[in-house]
């Protein structure tokens, strides 16, 4: 397929993902810095800024600054509008190889960013419709699409951005103030009740955070979303069978999740942001080993502007 | 009948334009009986409501056109175009004469030229078009087609005549809006839908790409076929993303494209893939910055000799804007004559060429009545509509038009027809034009039944250019002839009363804006 057409739909992946995962993020800590005093609630506003890539130089930033930046404005890809702008934009530009369901679900979706309150109580509505329409990109995307090149990219995208936002999650954890229960950060992925049909009610934080970090069959888990990004690389580079070189992608997600497939746990949670931050640098990189592959183009044509 | 209607038949008569609907002082048109029953059923709020939602799929769905910078609905109205299976028959005809004089003479342009030593046109008339393009001249395109696609625009005058207003073989568009207006209608307005036989239009696409395929280069078995996109940002990219998609064939832009040794190559995730046959979105002049604007980035530079090596087929050739030319739209019944030996089957809208001192003449008297369009313009630029005209602005044009007579065709102002269209709490008269679309494969010619119905939304506007407030209508063929009315008494309600005017007839005059291409 066209490198530009499978960019768009991997880039469509993450920026889906992500706004899904910023909406769990801003939900969960959103009830929790609602009982801060002002003052408290500023500083850790800004370092859950800070831990999902984004800051502010504003002096005087409230909670409604943090609802600005993470969920409505359009401008910057980190935001939950600005990621749902970003891949209505992609699918626009590869509208004939997406589904064209999946391409109307994104783009109601787009004109249904505009129709939500901005204040703390319509953010919750907000995050809430997010996680449907998020879930139904999905769902559209994997029953409508066929499961060829086209739909492995967006796999791809989906995976990495998806061990990506686990790792923040996780990492908001350190927001210390704030410092959210192990139970909410489990119902923060959508994980507490099939953690707990695993673990009964008998566990501690280690076992929430083995779950989050390298439960094989949860789907948010780090581990399971690096081994369905290795399972999408591996499909879409079959010649990779057998000894010998593998692609920088795959190298790049291999060493990360078995290091912490293989790490002793303990030493994984003392020293958790940086393995956090570990896990994020990866899939940055493997992003740019992705490109390199696949979508690089010869840099912009040039040519002598000479008309025979 | 519900009262939607009412008065109808006064403001249409009004206009002085040829009604599709209705005629003075008549029930519905046969052919539109059905829809008459249908719409009766509805009252106010449910064809509001139902128009809403029509246009509410549109944008869902991103049915847009991208006018400065946003993205807009095409508005479609509830009220389809019928056009009876006589009627449409001669169309068909009509046009698909009139695109295979096109080609043969856009042959003849670019090789031997016969049509000039046999003394049907002036040398001059090629010479010096706009769009007549040295670069593409002697050689055969791969596939040994030049307009693949074409949209034949149509109007219907006040005498009920349809004639052809223009030609359009470079990259006509608005066959989205035909498949989409369809689908659309089917859940807006079911009811109309079961009473009669209407020709489908959605093998369109199946045709297309069935004509590409037909017009590769020679000895490519499996042609790799690409749609050419100017991006995102260009107007039509809806419709190139339909077409693609509907096709199932790749949408590229220039910056995919490499042209090495007179091949051209798609930038793939498994490498360089060749590329056969090309259906450009892209104007001649941005194709390939090695033989026209050297500044285009949307182009790729390679293609046109590509395709003078025989190494890919361009659809639409490239050179064949000079067949769209409005001076040399005046010859096209000359033209049929000469290649086909033939009589047209549509006729022309009279034309003034400029050049000829008795009609020039006679036009620079009768300035202030007539419209006066630049030759190479599209878009309706540079149009002057005489009635509506300043004598400031007739004076300037005089001017123009004795300096460059070559520059300009003069024809008289003409009604265009009216449909009912939805308009606030009533249907009122609206004015329509018609472009049917037409493939041709090298042996056929085959005309999609149906074509593009754009409306003017405003009223006794006769600018129905989607970016001046124009929309557009379902059209539908009928598959048999209706010629037994259905109700046969005149009724009341429509019928015509006497009233003050609130405007003048000649107001109808005014905004006359032919050039509807949206080219």
């Amino acid at each position: 397929m066209l490198s530009r057409i499978a960019e768009s739909l991997f880039w469509i992946g993450r920026y889906v993902e992500r706004a899904d995962g910023t909406a769990r993020i801003l939900d969960v800590h959103l009830e929790r810095l609602n009982h801060l005093p002002a003052s408290e609630q500023r500083t850790v506003a800004q370092e859950l800024l800070g831990v999902m890539g984004s800051q502010s130089d504003k002096e005087d930033f409230r909670l409604t600054d943090l609802l600005q930046s993470l969920a409505y404005d359009r401008s910057h890809a980190t935001s939950i509008a600005g990621s749902l702008g970003a891949a209505r934009e992609n699918a626009r530009r590869a509208r004939e190889t997406v589904s064209s369901s999946l391409w109307e679900c994104l783009n109601t979706t787009y004109y249904g960013l505009s129709q939500h309150r901005k204040d703390v109580v319509g953010t919750y509505r907000f995050c809430n419709w997010v996680l449907e329409r998020t879930a139904m990109v999905r769902g559209l995307a994997d029953t409508t699409m066929s499961h060829d090149e086209g739909w492995l990219f967006l796999v791809l995208g989906r995976s990495l951005e998806r061990a990506d936002m686990t790792a923040r999650m996780l990492s908001t954890r350190e927001v210390h103030t704030a410092g959210m229960s192990w139970v909410n950060m489990l119902r923060c992925a959508g994980a507490y009740e099939s953690f707990l049909r695993t673990r009964r009610a008998a566990f501690d934080d280690r076992h929430a955070a083995e779950f989050l970090l390298m439960d094989r069959l949860f789907p948010r888990s780090i581990v399971y979303a690096l081994r369905d990004a290795d399972d999408a690389l591996a499909k879409l580079d079959p010649s990779d069978t057998r000894v010998g070189f593998i692609n920088d992608a795959r190298r790049i997600v291999g060493q990360t999740r078995t290091f912490l497939e293989f790490h002793r746990t303990d030493d994984l949670m003392a020293e958790l942001p940086e393995h956090m931050e570990r896990v994020q640098r990866a899939v940055a990189q493997t992003s740019d080993a992705v490109s390199r592959k696949y979508f690089n183009r010869a840099d912009e044509q040039a040519w002598v502007g000479e008309v025979s | 009948m519900s009262d939607l209607f009412e008065d109808y038949s006064v403001a249409a008569e009004r206009t002085g334009a040829y009604d599709e609907m209705f005629a003075p002082r008549q029930a519905a048109r046969p052919s539109y009986g059905h829809l008459a029953e249908a719409l009766a059923g509805l009252d106010l709020a449910d064809v509001s409501s139902r128009a809403d939602s029509m246009a509410r799929t549109f944008l869902d769905r991103g049915v847009t056109f991208d006018f400065a910078g946003e993205e807009r609905p095409f508005p479609l109205d509830i009220v389809p175009r019928i056009i009876p299976a006589d009627e449409w028959s001669v169309l068909e005809r009509g046009v698909a004469q009139r695109v295979k004089a096109l080609e043969a003479f856009l042959n003849d342009v670019y090789s031997k030229m016969a049509l000039v030593s046999d003394g049907v046109v002036p040398r001059r008339l090629i010479t010096t078009s706009q769009h007549f393009h040295r670069q593409v001249h002697g050689f055969e395109p791969a596939g040994g087609v030049r307009v693949h696609i074409s949209g034949i625009d149509v109007v219907r005058d006040s005498a009920g005549t349809f004639r052809v207003l223009e030609d359009n073989v470079r990259v006509p568009s608005g066959v989205s809006y035909v498949l989409e207006n369809r689908r659309a209608m089917a859940k807006g307005l079911p009811e109309a839908f079961s009473q009669q036989p209407i020709r489908p239009v959605e093998e369109y696409p199946r045709r297309l790409l069935a004509a590409l395929r037909k017009t590769a280069p020679a000895g490519v078995d499996e042609p790799t076929i690409v749609v050419l996109t100017p991006g995102v940002f260009n107007s039509a990219y809806f419709e190139h993303t339909l077409l693609a998609g509907l096709m199932g064939v790749e949408l590229v832009e220039g910056r995919d494209l490499i042209c090495r040794g007179n091949r051209v190559y798609m930038r793939t995730t498994a490498g360089e893939q060749r590329v056969d046959v090309i259906y450009k979105r892209i104007d001649d002049d941005y194709l390939d910055p090695l033989q026209f604007r050297s500044d285009s980035m949307l182009g790729c530079p390679g293609l046109v000799n590509a395709a003078r090596a025989g190494g890919v087929t361009i659809a639409n050739a490239v050179g064949n804007g000079v067949a769209d030319d409005k001076l040399v739209y005046s010859y096209v019944p000359d033209l049929i004559r000469y290649y086909l030996g033939e009589d047209p089957i549509i006729a022309n809208v009279d034309t003034y060429r400029l050049e000829e001192d008795a009609a020039r003449e006679e036009v620079l008297d009768r300035l202030a009545e007539l419209v006066v369009k630049p030759v190479d313009g599209s878009g309706g630029k540079g149009l002057v509509i005489g009635p509506d005209a300043s004598r400031e602005e007739l004076d300037t044009l005089r001017k123009r038009v004795i300096a460059d007579p070559r520059g300009w065709i003069a024809q008289p102002v003409l009604q265009l027809s009216t449909v009912p269209t939805l308009s606030g709490d009533r249907f009122g008269p609206r004015h329509v034009d018609l472009r049917p679309f037409a493939l041709n494969d090298g042996d056929d010619v085959w005309v999609l039944p149906g074509g593009l119905t754009r409306v003017a939304l405003k009223e006794g506007s006769l600018i129905v250019n989607s970016s001046q407030g124009g929309g557009s209508k379902d059209t539908w063929v009928l598959a048999q002839s209706s010629d037994v009315p259905i109700e046969a008494e005149p009724r009341h309600s429509i019928s015509i009363r006497e009233r003050t005017s609130v405007w003048p007839v000649e107001s109808n005059w005014r905004d006359r804006q032919a050039e509807q291409q949206q080219q």
